[in-house]
Order: structure tokens, then C-alpha cells, then sequence
């Protein structure tokens, strides 16, 4: 009986995920209104079933008890999480909140397969972080003087960059995190947040070439700490997350070309300069000739993707505890290797539904700080992931980030749950905007000198973008 | 622009809240779009071809996972006969029997001291089980391993039987395959060993220097090719000459003289006049020696790399790659050398056997195949193995010229003893000289019959024995006879 459940349970699970990636495309293409809801509700069915199916078999392979009541106190925090949001908010965006907990869901069951104190561990933080994210977009809509912050924004970024470079631990040849009062911070984490506003409270009101300069000289002095401190994962998020805050900042494609260019020569630099960087690489171009010790992790990774297949092998039915800190860097080898490559790709394409759904905020709000707000966040959200993906696959060579949400982490996670945060602030922000529009119709139609002056100030500030197309997001 | 659509719309107040581009914010999405299409892609490509082949590292624990579940499924010839199966003791033991023992040595190969041959190649889908969850979940109730899938091959145990008693004593290795499908009907290598008793023999395997036993010559084995290389030098020369052959005329008297070095035909021939077909069909070394130092080097080395010389072939079982690199530096004594396949040249059986597959196939070889499908022990099929072509070695014109040269061989040539058969065959004799006492040669043949449709090719060497004519053609007679099925 047993046997048979665990491997029906394997079926299921890859048949719920494919449904729920499904509806996640579908809520993407229409337009959101309330007609969704049925959607939505499907989706928190599937994303449930999966977790039961998924500790039905955890606990019947180790019939360990404890189980079960991490289970219940797993779901009642994600059926709270979904819940408080809708009451709290009643226009939140649904579809980053399925997303949101989907993602945490999935780490869930596989950081309790691999390791369960781990498990528990994490659930606290993410119990204490779901918390802050529910505060969070209330935040966005009250504190609009955000955008002056700027030397702020620099002044933490680079000094909580800076700390771990200086004071920072070791950790398999790089800083990347500090104990303070016996709690490990990893700083890079957040100041990605911080680095966002820093760029876009830069760029918004101008970005000629000055002010792109200006940025460049001070987001170089973050990446070039990042890479003093070895992290070159997070320098990698950093720039791209830059060079894509400049080209919407600019429209001006020549930035983005020049960023490229410069980002190739540093990687030759850095491939001449760095012997970890050399490491890398020669683990990435043959990991089998380097199995013994730089290639060893890259290798398990794919013997891991290897074995899952389609369907994969069936919760501890494989071994992905072979591959060095596999929950922190290579979950989604351990989600290929037991779940399979359909549910692997599906949660491939969950993280790119949320950049989806990212930039389609973006595009509906006017005002410019926000917008490069929320390209940024969605950018560094994206590539981090491409990051970790390609290089446990051996499509890139591997940098060892997180998976944001399904990795073992705190920092990771909790960050993580703050960029989705504030996007949904973002989101219902536009509902404030509309608000404020229809205000300033009301008053406009009373008023007609009002309006030509707003007519005139649109066309001066249209001018100074230079702006060449007008979408309607309607059309969307 | 910009302007002209808000003088047109001055009248909408609500235009306003739309002055803003959002195609930057399209262009990131569609970029990181296409971006994590190649990585899925990637992916799938890599799931889907890679994948399984994953298991064979020995640094990866499932293959003790699975077999610790499975026991190894049995590998089964194109006839139906076991070649190698798992044999359960009661205790517990499992045992890896080879009914044939010695025949197979080499092209199954052996799974307990490291694993080689099919046993390699298929080992993952032996000690995987595809069968019914039922008959699992009895398995498990009963407390014994699953079954491994079975491995059905396109070896002919006749085939193979009569390749390796015609190598008898002597060392050397034989490839026979279908022309049409590139399945391999029989794979021999002299000498050869006893799979069963691998773990006692080992040492003195390991000792002896000289025969190597282990090595399988038909993949491995790196010879001088001799005159069958002449099929080489005679493409090079065609696609010099633009197909055109006609016009080749020499004048042989049993020696060639270059700056100082002189060189001979087998046993000091003379060929008199000859063509381009006699030329080949005699395997006269003058003529082509004559034809090698004028040849366009730039050209000749382009028909190498159409060839596949340092390159890797399309097979999973371990080979080495033919050796031969012909540029400026190549000295024109050694460019004599060459033309008739001595010198420099390296060439193991299993290339030959590929480039004479693509002569009769009109060009263009299938890939060489071992496995056919595998099946579950319940009869459940699990994957088949589709016959596919490889890349074209050279164009259909110039394998018809080949095809035609190869036929003559057999007519009016070195390889009469396959005259006038109730098939007809097509060949090239080659007697390569390893050391300087000229009387010692390999014996070589490759060549493929009906000579007009062919069917099956073979490619035989036989190792310090004599020319090629003698010793290599009558084996191939016996391999299509029994093809044939001539009594």
C-alpha cells in the first residue's frame, strides 16, 4: 500500500504542479480583475494537494510523526499568509501571493527530506518574515518621501557591504556573511534592496549622461566590493540589475551595449586575475576531468538531474545529500533529482511568471522612481535565478547563489519575501494613482486653465524623456 | 510624434495618465524571456540525451542505490541467445553468467572488475527496472530485487562464431555489420579472454605486456592500414580531379624512386601499365606513390577531415581515434608513404569499417549500432533504437566510383578469391608492413557485398600472418557465405 502511494504521490505531484504553472500563465495574459478569483482558488488547491501528497509520502518512507505536525503548522501558516493578505488587502495581487507561497511551499518539502532541523529552522524565519511582508506594502503607500533618500541608500549599501569585507567569516573562500549577537547575517542580501532605491532615487528624475556616470562610479564602488569579497555571485546580480535600471531609466539602448561590453571584458579580467574565478571555469568546461575537488559539486549536481528523469526518482527515493550544500545552492538539483524534470521546469517557469508579473507592474505605474524600482527588483530576482539554475545545470559556470524562496537561508529568504512585498505595494499603488487621477480630472474639468497648465507641464516632461510610443496597458 | 498624438487627443483628459513608454520594460522581459528558454532547453536536451548515461560514473552513488534494488538484466543477441545474464544463488549471491564465454569477450565485455563493452554502454538500462508496480510490490513483499531490463543487441552468434574461429590462434579483430542499418552483426577481437573467470585472470591480464589481451582491436586497436588506405589517396585524387579519372596512366616496374629513398610493390610486382581501376585493383604502391606526391596536400588533408581522421566517432563504446595529419611539413618521402597507407598512418578497424559502410551506403554511413530496444523481463518494451545516419564521408559520385574501383578489386584483382560467387562482392586487399623484415604483414580486407545493393560489410585484419589477399579474403568469403546463407 504504502509503495503504491508513494508512487502515485510522484505522479500527482507533477500533475498538480504542471496545472498550477497552467493557471499562473493564464492569470498572466488576462486582465486582473475579480473575475480571476476562481483561478487563484484553484491554484491554492493544487499548490495544498501537492504539499499533501508530497508529506503523505515523507511520512509514511521515515513514519516519523513530527512530521505531520510541521506539516499542519506549515499549512496553517500558508493558509493564514494567504488569507491575512486578502483581508489586510483586499486589491493585493493574488497572483504574487499563490507564486510567493508556492515557492516556499516547495522548499519546504525538500528541505524537510534533506534536513529537518534545517526545515524547522527556516520555518521560524520564514513565519517571522511572512509577517514583515504583510506590513511591508503598507509601508510603500505611506512613506513617499523614499525617493530623496539617496545618500542614504548609499551610505548603508556600501558601508553594510564594506563591513563584511572587512570584518566578514570565510565561508568556502569568500565573505559573504557576519554574526552579530549570534545571528549570521549575509549583508548582500539586503542591501540589494537598498542598491535598488539607491539607483533608481538616482536615475529617476533624469538620466542623462551625467547622472549615468554618476551612478555607474558609485554602483561600481558596490560591485567591486562584492568582488573584493569574492562573492561573485552577487556582484554578477548587482550589475545586471544596474545595467537594466539604466536602460529603462535612459531608454537609451548604448548604455546597455556598453554595460555588456564592459561586463565581458571584466570576466576576462577577473578569469586572469582570480584563480577561484579560473576554478570555475575550468569546473564548468569538463567538471568530470576535475571530479576530485573543483568539479565534485557540479558533477553530483548532474548525476542528481541526471537520475531524476522525467518524473523523478520519488521523495527519498534518490540521493541529492551527495551534492555539497545542496540546500543552499543546489535545491533545484534536489527538486529535479526526486520531484523530476517536469515539476523542475514548472518551477522554472513559476519564478519567471513572477518576473512576469513584476514587469507588468511595472508598467502600469507612472511614476518613474517606482518603475525603475520594480525593473530593478525584478531584474536581480531573475538573474539570481538563472544564476543558480544554470549553474547546477552546467549551462553557465556555477556561482553558488540561492534560490530565492526554496533555498536554505534566512537572509535569502526573508530578503526575498520583502522585494515581494514591496511589488505588491507597487501593484496597489496604481490604485492610489488611479485615485489621485480622478481627483485631479474632477478638478481639472471644473478648472480649464488648470488643465492646459497640466497639458503643458506633460508635454515639457514628455519632451525631456524623449519619449517616441505610448502603450496602453489595457492592451496588454 | 509624441506631439501629434496629444494635440490629436487633447480632448481625452484621461490620455494623461499614459505618458510613459513601456518597450524598455518589454525588451528586459523578452530578453531574460529568451535567456531562460536556451537554459530550459539546455535542460531538457541534457535530461533527455545525457541523463541516464550519468549513472555509469563511478563517483555517482545511484548505481549502488539501483543495484541494491535491481539485479542486472540480461543481454540477449539479434538470434535470441543469452550473451550475459545474472544468475541468483539462494543465499543471496548473484553471479554474472556468459554462456558463451570466450566468443563475446570483447564487444560484451564483463561488469565485475570496472565494466567495458555493452555491459558499459547499456549499463544503465540494466540495472534499471521497468517492471509493473505490482510485480514490484510483490518483489518487495517477498523481500527480493527487481529484475533489470533485458538488452537485445544486433549480435549474430553464427556470424560471430565464424569470425572468431577463422581468426583461429592468430591475433587480429573483425568488424561485420549491415550495410543498411549500421547494426554491428559481429564484433571479434584476438585474442580473446573468458568474461566468466575475469576476476581470477585478472593478475595475469594485468602481467602480460605483450598480447594485450583485454583490448578490444576492432575499436582500439591502432594499425598501419596498408593498402587499404588506398581508398584514402584515391578519393583525394577524385576530388582533385573533379571525378575525373580517365586520363591517369603510369608506367609500373616494380620500383618507385623519390630524392633517395625507393620504394616497391608487394613482393617486387611489376604492373607494367596501368590505370587509375588497375592501379587500385592490382594495389600497385608505384602508382600510387607517384599519384601521392603530387597530390594537393591542402586538398588530401581535406578529405582526411571528411573522413573523420582525428575525430570522434559516433559510438558510445570506448575507441580510438585514426591518426593522420597531412600539411606542409609532411616530407615527400613520408607523402609516400601515406598514399599506400604505411608511415604515419593509424587507422583502427572500426573507422575503416565506417568509411567502406559509407562507400556502399552512396556516401553517407549509418551510425554504427550494438543495442536494438530494451525490454522489461515481462516483454514490455522500454525504448527502441532507431538506425540513423551520420554525416556524409563523401558524395554519392565519387562512392559509385569508389564502389565501382572496390568491385574490380574483386574481379580482376587482389581479392579474386570472391569471383564468381552467387554474390558479388566488392573489396580492397591491404598488407601492411610493421617492421622492416618485409615478409611480415597484417592481412587486411574491407568490403561489402551484393556489390550492386550492398547488404552486409565486413572488415577483417589479421596480424602478422601474410597479405591480405591470402589470409583476410577468405574469411570474408566465409562471413557473406554464411550471410547468405551459401552452402
Amino acid at each position: 500500500m504504502q509503495y503504491y502511494i508513494v508512487e502515485f504521490s510522484k505522479y500527482v505531484i507533477a500533475g498538480f504542479m504542471v496545472l498550477y504553472t497552467i493557471e499562473a500563465f493564464l492569470a498572466l495574459g488576462k486582465k486582473r480583475d475579480s473575475d480571476k478569483t476562481n483561478v487563484f482558488v484553484r491554484q491554492n488547491i493544487y499548490m495544498f494537494l501537492i504539499q499533501f501528497f508530497a508529506y503523505l509520502s515523507l511520512c509514511l518512507q521515515t513514519g516519523q510523526i513530527e512530521y505531520l505536525f510541521f506539516y499542519a503548522f506549515l499549512q496553517i501558516a500558508l493558509f493564514s499568509t494567504i488569507v491575512l493578505y486578502q483581508m489586510i488587502y483586499p486589491k493585493c495581487n493574488r497572483l504574487i501571493v499563490n507564486n510567493m507561497c508556492m515557492l516556499l511551499s516547495i522548499g519546504f518539502i525538500m528541505l524537510t527530506r534533506l534536513d529537518y532541523d534545517k526545515a524547522i529552522k527556516q520555518f521560524f524565519i520564514v513565519a517571522v518574515a511572512l509577517v514583515v511582508a504583510l506590513i511591508v506594502p503598507f509601508f510603500v503607500h505611506k512613506l513617499r518621501f523614499i525617493k530623496h533618500l539617496k545618500w542614504l541608500y548609499g551610505l548603508v549599501g556600501i558601508l553594510g557591504l564594506g563591513i563584511v569585507l572587512v570584518l566578514g567569516q570565510v565561508t568556502h573562500g569568500s565573505k559573504i556573511s557576519y554574526t552579530i549577537a549570534g545571528v549570521t547575517l549575509q549583508p548582500s542580501e539586503f542591501v540589494k534592496i537598498v542598491f535598488v532605491f539607491f539607483v533608481a532615487s538616482l536615475l529617476y528624475k533624469a538620466a542623462t549622461f551625467k547622472e549615468v556616470v554618476i551612478s555607474a562610479v558609485l554602483a561600481g564602488i558596490h560591485v567591486l566590493i562584492l568582488v573584493a569579497s569574492k562573492d561573485l555571485g552577487s556582484s554578477i546580480i548587482f550589475f545586471m540589475g544596474y545595467l537594466f535600471m539604466v536602460l529603462i531609466a535612459s531608454k537609451n539602448y548604448f548604455y546597455l551595449i556598453v554595460g555588456f561590453i564592459c561586463g565581458g571584458g571584466a570576466a576576462v579580467v577577473g578569469y586572469k586575475v582570480f584563480s577561484h574565478v579560473r576554478v570555475r571555469v575550468q569546473a564548468f568546461m569538463d567538471p568530470f576531468s576535475v571530479i576530485d575537488n573543483q568539479g565534485y559539486q557540479i558533477s553530483q549536481s548532474l548525476f542528481a538531474i541526471g537520475s531524476g528523469q522525467w518524473f523523478g526518482m520519488g521523495l527519498y527515493q534518490g540521493t541529492p545529500s551527495d551534492i555539497p550544500f545542496v540546500e543552499s545552492d543546489f535545491m533545484f538539483s534536489a527538486v529535479a533529482e526526486e520531484l523530476g524534470g517536469i515539476f523542475a521546469l514548472c518551477l522554472i517557469l513559476v519564478c519567471l511568471n513572477c518576473f512576469f508579473e513584476f514587469l507588468r507592474i511595472a508598467m502600469d505605474l507612472d511614476d518613474v522612481f517606482y518603475r525603475l524600482v520594480a525593473c530593478g527588483l525584478a531584474v536581480m530576482y531573475i538573474f539570481q535565478i538563472f544564476l543558480t539554475i544554470g549553474g547546477g545545470i552546467k549551462f553557465i559556470p556555477l556561482t553558488g547563489v540561492t534560490l530565492p524562496l526554496v533555498s536554505y537561508g534566512g537572509s535569502s529568504v526573508l530578503t526575498t519575501l520583502i522585494v515581494f512585498s514591496i511589488l505588491q505595494g507597487l501593484y496597489m499603488l496604481r490604485f492610489t494613482e488611479v485615485k489621485e487621477q480622478k481627483k485631479a480630472r474632477l478638478k481639472a474639468e471644473k478648472n480649464i486653465t488648470k488643465r492646459q497648465k497640466i497639458t503643458k507641464k506633460n508635454k515639457v516632461e514628455v519632451h525631456s524623456k524623449n519619449e517616441e510610443e505610448d502603450y496602453d496597458f489595457e492592451e496588454w | 510624434m509624441r506631439k501629434k498624438t496629444t494635440t490629436s487627443k487633447n480632448g481625452k483628459f484621461n490620455e494623461y495618465k499614459k505618458k510613459k513608454t513601456n518597450r524598455d520594460i518589454w525588451f528586459t522581459g523578452i530578453f531574460f524571456f529568451l535567456v531562460f528558454i536556451m537554459m530550459m532547453g539546455y535542460y531538457v536536451k541534457f535530461v533527455s540525451t545525457e541523463g541516464r548515461q550519468m549513472i555509469n560514473n563511478s563517483y555517482n552513488s545511484r548505481q549502488k542505490l539501483l543495484t541494491d534494488k535491481n539485479y542486472r538484466g540480461a543481454i540477449i543477441s539479434a538470434d535470441n541467445e543469452i550473451l550475459a545474464e545474472t544468475i541468483i544463488f539462494e543465499s543471496g549471491n548473484e553471479y554474472r553468467n556468459y554462456p558463451y564465454e570466450n566468443l563475446f569477450s570483447h564487444v560484451v565485455g564483463f561488469s565485475t572488475k570496472g565494466k567495458t563493452g555493452i555491459e558499459a554502454m547499456a549499463n544503465p538500462y540494466l540495472i534499471h527496472s521497468n517492471i509493473s508496480l505490482d510485480s514490484k510490490i510483490e518483489n518487495e513483499i517477498a523481500g527480493e530485487k527487481n529484475a533489470g531490463d533485458n538488452v537485445y543487441t544486433s549480435l549474430r552468434t553464427d556470424l560471430q562464431q565464424i569470425a572468431s574461429k577463422s581468426l583461429g590462434v592468430s591475433k587480429g579483430a573483425i568488424i561485420v555489420s549491415n550495410v543498411k542499418t549500421g547494426e554491428i552483426l559481429a564484433m571479434v577481437s584476438k585474442p580473446d579472454f573468458n568474461p566468466c573467470t575475469i576476476v581470477e585472470d585478472w593478475e595475469g591480464y594485468l602481467e602480460d605486456n605483450e598480447s594485450s589481451v583485454l583490448l578490444n582491436r576492432a575499436t582500439q586497436g591502432i594499425y598501419p592500414p596498408g593498402s587499404t588506405f588506398k581508398i584514402v589517396t584515391s578519393l583525394a585524387y577524385l576530388k582533385e580531379h573533379n571525378g575525373d579519372y580517365q586520363d591517369y596512366k603510369y608506367n609500373c616496374t616494380g620500383a618507385f624512386r623519390y630524392d633517395n629513398s625507393k620504394i616497391g610493390c608487394y613482393h617486387g610486382t611489376v604492373h607494367n601499365n596501368v590505370d587509375f581501376i588497375s592501379s587500385f585493383a592490382k594495389s600497385c604502391n608505384c602508382s600510387y606513390a607517384s599519384m601521392g606526391v603530387e597530390l594537393n596536400r591542402d586538398i588530401y588533408n581535406q578529405t582526411l577531415i571528411d573522413l573523420g581522421f582525428n575525430q570522434s566517432l559516433p559510438v558510445e563504446f570506448n575507441y580510438n581515434q585514426s591518426k593522420l595529419v597531412v600539411d606542409e611539413s609532411v616530407s615527400g618521402e613520408d607523402m609516400i608513404q601515406i598514399s599506400f597507407g604505411q608511415g604515419s598512418v593509424q587507422m583502427t578497424p572500426l573507422h575503416l569499417h565506417l568509411i567502406t559502410n559509407a562507400i556502399a551506403q552512396g556516401g553517407t554511413p549509418m551510425k554504427p549500432q550494438l543495442l536494438t530496444r530494451v525490454e522489461t523481463v515481462e516483454g514490455k518494451v522500454v525504448k527502441e533504437f532507431k538506425s540513423q545516419s551520420y554525416k556524409a564521408y563523401m558524395t554519392e559520385e565519387e562512392a559509385d566510383i569508389l564502389k565501382m574501383l572496390m568491385t574490380e578489386v574483386v574481379e580482376s584483382g587482389t581479392a579474386t578469391k570472391l569471383r564468381g560467387l552467387e554474390y558479388t562482392a566488392a573489396g580492397k586487399t591491404g598488407s601492411a608492413e610493421y617492421n622492416k623484415v618485409k615478409e611480415d604483414s597484417h592481412a587486411w580486407f574491407t568490403g561489402f557485398a551484393p556489390a550492386d545493393d550492398p547488404e552486409i560489410s565486413v572488415t577483417i585484419i589479421v596480424e602478422r600472418i601474410g597479405s591480405g589477399g591470402d589470409y583476410a579474403v577468405p574469411i570474408a568469403k566465409r562471413l557473406f557465405d554464411a550471410y547468405f546463407e551459401v552452402k
